[in-house]
C-alpha cells in the first residue's frame, strides 16, 4: 500500500529533485480532476446559480425579466400547485414501493436460483435501458385501452372495483387514471430498483443462509432476519433510484394519464416551454428540489447506509 | 409434485420473479406486434392486419431516420466525453487522497440524487440567460454532464474491488508508471470502464426530460417519439424499437461470452 494512498505530506526530504518530483505526485489528482469537475461546476452548478437568480426575478416576457429579490414566488408557486407536488410524492412513492415490491423476487431469482440462466435475465433487466423508454410508454397505452383484454380481466376480477374505491381508476377504464400513471411510472423505473437489489443479493455469502438453517431457521425467517438485513444498501440506493426520478418524471403523466394526474413535474415543463413563466418554473423546481433533497437525507440517516456510491 | 400447494409455496420466489420479468418484457412485446401492423388510422394503437410494410420501409418517415441518426451521434460524443472525464475523476478518487474529496464526492453524488427536471431546467435558466442558441451542442453538453456521475460510480466501483498488489508486482519487475498503468491497471479497470461508457451510451440515447428542455428545434429520436405521440405514431417507430431491443440483447450477450471466456482463460 505505498503508492496507492500517498501520505498526505510530502516526504521530509530537502533534496530539490525529490522534492519537485513529489510535489508533482501530489498534483497528479488535481489534474486527474480537473476537466471533469470543470464541467461539472460550469455546467452543473452555475446553472442552480442561475436558476436561483432567476426564481427571484420579476417582470414579463415582453419587458424582461429583472433581479428584484421576490421571494414571494416561491410562495405563490407552492400554495397554487401544492396539490401536484403532493400527488407527485404520492404517486412516485407508491410506483418506488410497487417496484421494491415486484423488484425483490426478480433480483432474488437472479442472484440465486438463476443458474445458467442469470446471463439471459440480466440482460433482459438491462435491454429496456436501451430500446426508448418513450416508445415502450406509449406501448402501455395499447395495452391499457379501454375495452382490451387487460382492462376486460381486471374488470371482471373484480380488481377495479378496488381500485376505483380506492379512487384509483374510474369506472371501467384504466388509461387517463392514475392506476395507469403509477403503473407506468412503476414499469418505467423498475430496473433500477432491481439492479442495486441483485447487485447486493449477489454479494451475499450463501454460506450464511445453510448456517442459518442448520441453526433450525425457517425459510421465513432466513430471509427476515439474514437476507434481507444484508440486502439494505440494495434497498435503500433502489428505492433512491426509484423515487428520485419519479418525482419529477412527467411523460407517464403525460402520456398515461389526464389533466387530473398532472404532476409537478408536468407544471415545470409547461410553465417553462409553453407559459414562458420563468420566474414561477424556477422556484417550483427548487421547492422539487428541496423537497426532495429533504426526503432523501432522513431517507438515508434512518435507513442507516452510507456507502451508497 | 404431489401435493401442487407445497410445490406453490416452494416456487414461490421464481413465479414472482418471472411474472415481473413479464410485467417488464410485456410492452416490448406489444412493440414487436404492433411492428407488423397496418394501422388505418395516424395511430399505431388498435390491431388491424398483419404488413411487412414498415420493415420493408424503416426510413420511410420524415425526418425518422435524421432524428435517430442524430441521437446516436450524441449519444457517441457523450459517451466518449463522459468516458474519459469519469475515468480521471475515478482513478483521482480511488487512488488519491488530497484536500477536496469530500466536497468532490458530493459533487459527483449530486447529480444522481437531484430530480432529472431539476437539472434540465437550471441548464435551460443558464442558456437563456447566457443567450446560447438551443441545438446540437447544448443537447451534448447537458448529456455528458449527467452522464459523467454515472460513469465515475460505475468506475469507482471497479477500482475499489482492485488488488493493488498486481501494480506493485509490475512496479517491482521494473514496468514504468506508464507501462503498468497500460499493461496492469487498464485492463483490470477495463469491465468498469465499458459499464460506464455502455451505460452512459444508453443513457444518453433515451435521454427524453433534459433534451426537451435544452434541444430548441433540434429533433432527437426520442423527442421525434414525443412528438409523434401527439402528432400520429407512423408504425416504423415500432420497427426501431424493436431492431433496438434485439441488438441490445445481443449486444449484451455477446458481451457476456466474451468477458465469460476471458474468465475461463485465464483462471485465478
Amino acid at each position: 500500500m505505498t503508492t496507492t494512498a500517498a501520505p498526505p505530506q510530502a516526504p521530509a526530504s530537502t533534496e530539490p529533485p525529490v522534492h519537485r518530483a513529489s510535489l508533482r505526485k501530489r498534483l497528479v489528482p488535481y489534474w486527474l480532476l480537473l476537466p471533469g469537475i470543470l464541467w461539472l461546476l460550469v455546467f452543473f452548478v452555475l446553472p442552480m446559480v442561475y436558476q436561483a437568480s432567476t426564481s427571484v426575478q420579476t417582470g414579463s416576457l415582453e419587458e424582461g425579466f429583472q433581479v428584484t429579490w421576490h421571494f414571494g414566488t416561491y410562495w405563490d408557486a407552492f400554495t397554487e400547485y401544492y396539490p401536484q407536488f403532493l400527488r407527485s410524492l404520492l404517486y412516485a412513492g407508491t410506483a418506488t414501493a410497487l417496484c421494491l415490491l415486484l423488484g425483490y423476487p426478480l433480483a432474488y431469482l437472479i442472484a440465486f436460483k438463476a443458474g445458467r440462466w442469470r446471463n439471459l435475465l440480466l440482460v433482459l433487466v438491462i435491454a429496456p435501458f436501451f430500446t426508448s423508454f418513450l416508445i415502450r410508454t406509449l406501448a402501455w397505452k395499447t395495452i391499457l385501452a379501454d375495452g382490451g383484454p387487460v382492462v376486460g380481466v381486471l374488470n371482471s376480477v373484480g380488481f377495479l372495483d378496488v381500485t376505483s374505491w380506492l379512487g384509483m381508476t374510474e369506472g371501467d377504464r384504466v388509461l387517463a387514471t392514475p392506476l395507469a400513471v403509477v403503473c407506468g411510472l412503476t414499469y418505467n423505473f423498475l430496473p433500477f430498483m432491481i439492479l442495486p437489489l441483485y447487485s447486493s443479493l449477489e454479494r451475499i455469502d450463501t454460506r450464511l443462509h445453510e448456517a442459518a438453517g442448520d441453526l433450525y431457521a425457517r425459510p421465513a425467517t432466513v430471509f427476515r432476519k439474514v437476507t434481507f438485513p444484508l440486502s439494505m444498501p440494495g434497498v435503500v440506493s433502489g428505492t433512491l433510484l426509484t423515487f428520485i426520478p419519479a418525482s419529477g418524471d412527467y411523460v407517464n403523466a403525460e402520456l398515461l394519464g389526464s389533466t387530473d394526474t398532472r404532476m409537478i413535474g408536468n407544471v415545470i415543463q409547461s410553465q417553462y416551454l409553453r407559459i414562458l413563466d420563468y420566474p414561477t418554473a424556477a422556484a417550483l423546481s427548487f421547492i422539487l428540489m428541496a423537497i426532495v433533497l429533504i426526503m432523501v437525507t432522513i431517507y438515508i440517516r434512518r435507513a442507516g447506509t452510507e456507502d451508497l456510491v | 409434485m404431489r401435493n401442487p400447494l407445497t410445490w406453490l409455496r416452494r416456487n414461490l420466489v421464481v413465479i414472482a420473479g418471472l411474472g415481473t420479468l413479464a410485467y417488464m418484457i410485456l410492452p416490448n412485446v406489444v412493440v414487436t406486434v404492433f411492428s407488423f401492423n397496418n394501422p388505418t388510422g395516424r395511430f399505431n394503437y388498435a390491431w388491424q392486419e398483419f404488413s411487412l410494410d414498415a420493415w420493408k420501409d424503416p426510413c420511410g418517415v420524415a425526418d425518422m431516420c435524421g432524428s435517430l441518426s442524430l441521437s446516436l451521434q450524441i449519444a457517441l460524443w457523450s459517451t466518449l466525453v463522459a468516458t474519459a472525464l469519469g475515468t480521471a475523476i475515478a482513478f483521482a478518487l480511488v487512488r488519491y487522497r488530497f484536500r477536496a474529496r469530500g466536497a468532490v464526492n458530493s459533487l459527483i453524488f449530486l447529480p444522481m440524487a437531484m430530480p432529472e427536471i431539476v437539472m434540465a431546467a437550471s441548464l435551460l435558466a443558464l442558456f437563456l440567460n447566457m443567450g446560447i442558441q438551443l441545438g446540437f451542442w447544448t443537447i451534448l453538453i447537458a448529456h455528458i454532464m449527467f452522464c459523467l456521475s454515472f460513469v465515475v460510480a460505475a468506475v469507482k466501483a471497479r477500482v475499489l474491488s482492485m488488488d493493488p498488489r498486481l501494480e506493485e508486482a509490475a512496479r517491482d519487475l521494473y514496468a514504468g508508471p506508464v507501462q503498468t498503468f497500460v499493461r496492469v491497471t487498464l485492463p483490470i479497470a477495463a469491465p468498469g470502464i465499458a459499464a460506464g461508457a455502455l451505460l452512459s451510451f444508453a443513457l444518453s440515447f433515451d435521454d427524453f426530460i433534459i433534451t426537451n428542455f435544452n434541444s430548441g428545434n433540434t429533433v432527437t429520436f426520442p423527442m421525434f417519439v414525443w412528438g409523434s405521440a401527439q402528432r400520429g405514431t407512423p408504425v416504423q417507430i415500432n420497427v426501431i424499437g424493436t431492431a433496438m431491443f434485439v441488438i441490445a440483447v445481443l449486444v449484451v450477450l455477446a458481451g457476456q461470452m466474451v468477458g465469460n471466456r476471458r474468465k475461463k482463460a485465464q483462471p485465478k
